[in-house]
């Protein structure tokens, strides 16, 4: 079954939906759309260190992401003007990873698929990574889920019932990392946090909990990646942008649809 | 425990002894010495700036103390009422699951809890729809479910109409003789001190006076501190007034008078300035 692309494509994207529902939602809530684009754009970076250095491709967004979510994290603790601090990083962190990957020999040819995904090239081995990645980030947030919604909701409300809400701030800031490094080959580092932002808010007006919002924006991750795979197919279009705006036209379905059940 | 010999040792539920709090290097509160006993209703009062909620992160333990230290007595539960939250309007979440946050409790708890607060019907309501005064009255009944000792809340009534905050307050008298829980609150209400509390500990960077209402209500720091003057009542109504809508007066004419008279619990002349 695995041997047919088609079939490999349709579980990357849902797998990744998995991880990208969750957190997408946790994103939306704290307002940190930015502070995603960010870690995404600095993935860039990550691989052109790791095609110049030989490592393998996963290892070096994992660890570049994960550097650029902690310094995020730790500049707007300080208390950094945070519009401005992530603008400058997330700018910055995109055009030095392009800089960079134009002095690896070979690559500018495909850079397209680094910047927008290439789901129909996914191997068993990225759908390995991407199923582990994801799988990895959905169990943390399920066993994270009350105390990760209770400092979502107020940081002083979470430490007077025993929670640290930097701890849980911390444990997104991971699950955004690895998110970042699984989702490269599916969407593309520029469009990550779109992958996140878009499903959740959509979900936003058909949910009446925190759970049902994060289970309906799995649905419609899900929905999304398997309505892009087919208009690239079809139309032989770049896969991350059609999954994306698959996304957007649920999104405006929502938009239209949610105010008028709500009468 | 406090150690304080001088203190009730035996019976204080939360104590501080001496803490200091400072912010990047400006020390907010300074030499802050008290207590809260079973069953009493404590309040602080004091001007913007004076460092109340920051007094209320201390005890909590969510501010880290620079001198001194914070003490409770073994196993206390606390139940808290943070100021101001606000539910983001992209988070869909009821006023049942938010009771159950972070721990679950059975919808029969739940339920029992918004009846006690007097308001059964928002359960299946979003938290973003409700009015102010609901939103005020779960947030307790989610600190009643823990079956607090002590209930610390901070500017609880705040955006809350005159007979909204009459009730409230109403409404934390009757839990304290109901359940015996001791209530810590911060406020800057004047009535609401002097009706409801058992005693007042009146704050401006470090603790100008306390005592039973009628005790601090004459105490030179406390008067001088609201503006009070010789005025009385009208100059009192021009202080709630200004308090109500502007917020942004300062009281550093404070302390200039009626050191020499009254028995201050800190007689610290520098402590005019609050942030």
């Amino acid at each position: 079954m695995l041997d047919d692309f088609l079939v490999r494509a349709g579980l990357a994207g849902f797998g990744l939906s998995l991880a990208t529902g969750p957190l997408g939602a946790f994103v939306v809530w704290r307002r940190m759309a930015y502070f995603g684009d960010a870690t995404a754009h600095a993935a860039i970076l990550g691989v052109a260190l790791a095609l110049a250095t030989d490592l393998p491709v996963g290892l070096g967004t994992l660890a570049v992401a994960l550097l650029m979510a902690v310094t995020v994290a730790t500049l707007a603790a300080r208390g950094w003007a945070m519009d401005t601090t992530l603008g400058v990083l997330a700018h910055s962190a995109l055009a030095f990873g392009l800089v960079a990957i134009s002095f690896v020999h070979g690559v500018r040819t495909d850079l397209s698929a680094w910047l927008f995904g290439d789901i129909l090239a996914v191997t068993r081995g990225d759908l390995a990574q991407i199923w582990g990645g994801a799988g990895l980030v959905a169990a943390l947030l399920i066993w994270r889920w009350s105390a990760l919604l209770t400092a979502t909701l107020n940081g002083d409300l979470a430490h007077a019932s025993g929670i640290n809400p930097d701890r849980e701030r911390l444990v997104l800031v991971l699950a955004l990392a690895v998110v970042v490094a699984v989702a490269l080959k599916v969407v593309g580092a520029l469009l990550i946090a779109a992958m996140l932002i878009i499903p959740a808010a959509a979900a936003r007006g058909m949910a009446r909990s925190p759970e049902s919002m994060a289970a309906l924006a799995v649905g419609i991750g899900a929905v999304a990646s398997i309505g892009g795979l087919g208009l690239s197919l079809w139309q032989d279009t770049p896969a991350g942008p059609s999954i994306i705006a698959c996304a957007a036209v649920v999104f405006a379905l929502s938009a239209i649809v949610g105010p008028l059940r709500r009468r | 425990m406090s150690r304080l010999p001088d203190r009730g040792r035996s019976m204080s539920l939360i104590a501080a002894d001496h803490a200091c709090v400072r912010f990047a290097g400006t020390e907010v509160l300074h030499d802050i010495s008290l207590r809260v006993d079973p069953a009493e209703i404590v309040t602080i009062v004091g001007p913007n700036g004076s460092g109340k909620s920051t007094l209320l992160r201390a005890l909590l333990g969510i501010t880290p103390l620079a001198a001194g230290r914070v003490s409770r007595r073994a196993g206390l539960r606390i139940g808290y009422v943070p100021q101001r939250l606000q539910i983001d309007r992209t988070l869909p979440i009821t006023a049942r699951r938010f009771l159950s946050l972070p721990r679950r409790h059975p919808p029969a708890a739940s339920a029992a809890a918004l009846a006690r607060v007097g308001v059964p019907e928002v359960a299946d309501r979003q938290m973003a729809d409700l009015s102010g005064g609901q939103f005020q009255r779960v947030l307790l009944a989610r600190a009643l479910l823990t079956e607090p000792d002590l209930l610390i809340l901070d500017e609880p009534t705040q955006g809350l109409d005159q007979p909204g905050e009459a009730a409230f307050y109403r409404l934390i008298d009757e839990l304290r003789h109901d359940t015996g829980c001791a209530v810590l609150m911060v406020s800057h209400d004047l009535h609401v001190v002097m009706s409801a509390s058992d005693r007042v500990i009146c704050l401006n960077g470090h603790i100008c006076c306390e005592g039973t209402p009628q005790v601090v209500s004459h105490a030179p720091e406390y008067r001088a501190m609201f503006g009070l003057g010789t005025q009385g009542a009208l100059a009192l109504y021009r202080h709630e007034h200004d308090h109500d809508h502007t917020h942004d007066h300062t009281h550093d004419h404070g302390h200039d008078h009626g050191h020499g008279s009254a028995r201050p619990r800190v007689g610290d002349p520098r402590g005019h300035g609050h942030a």
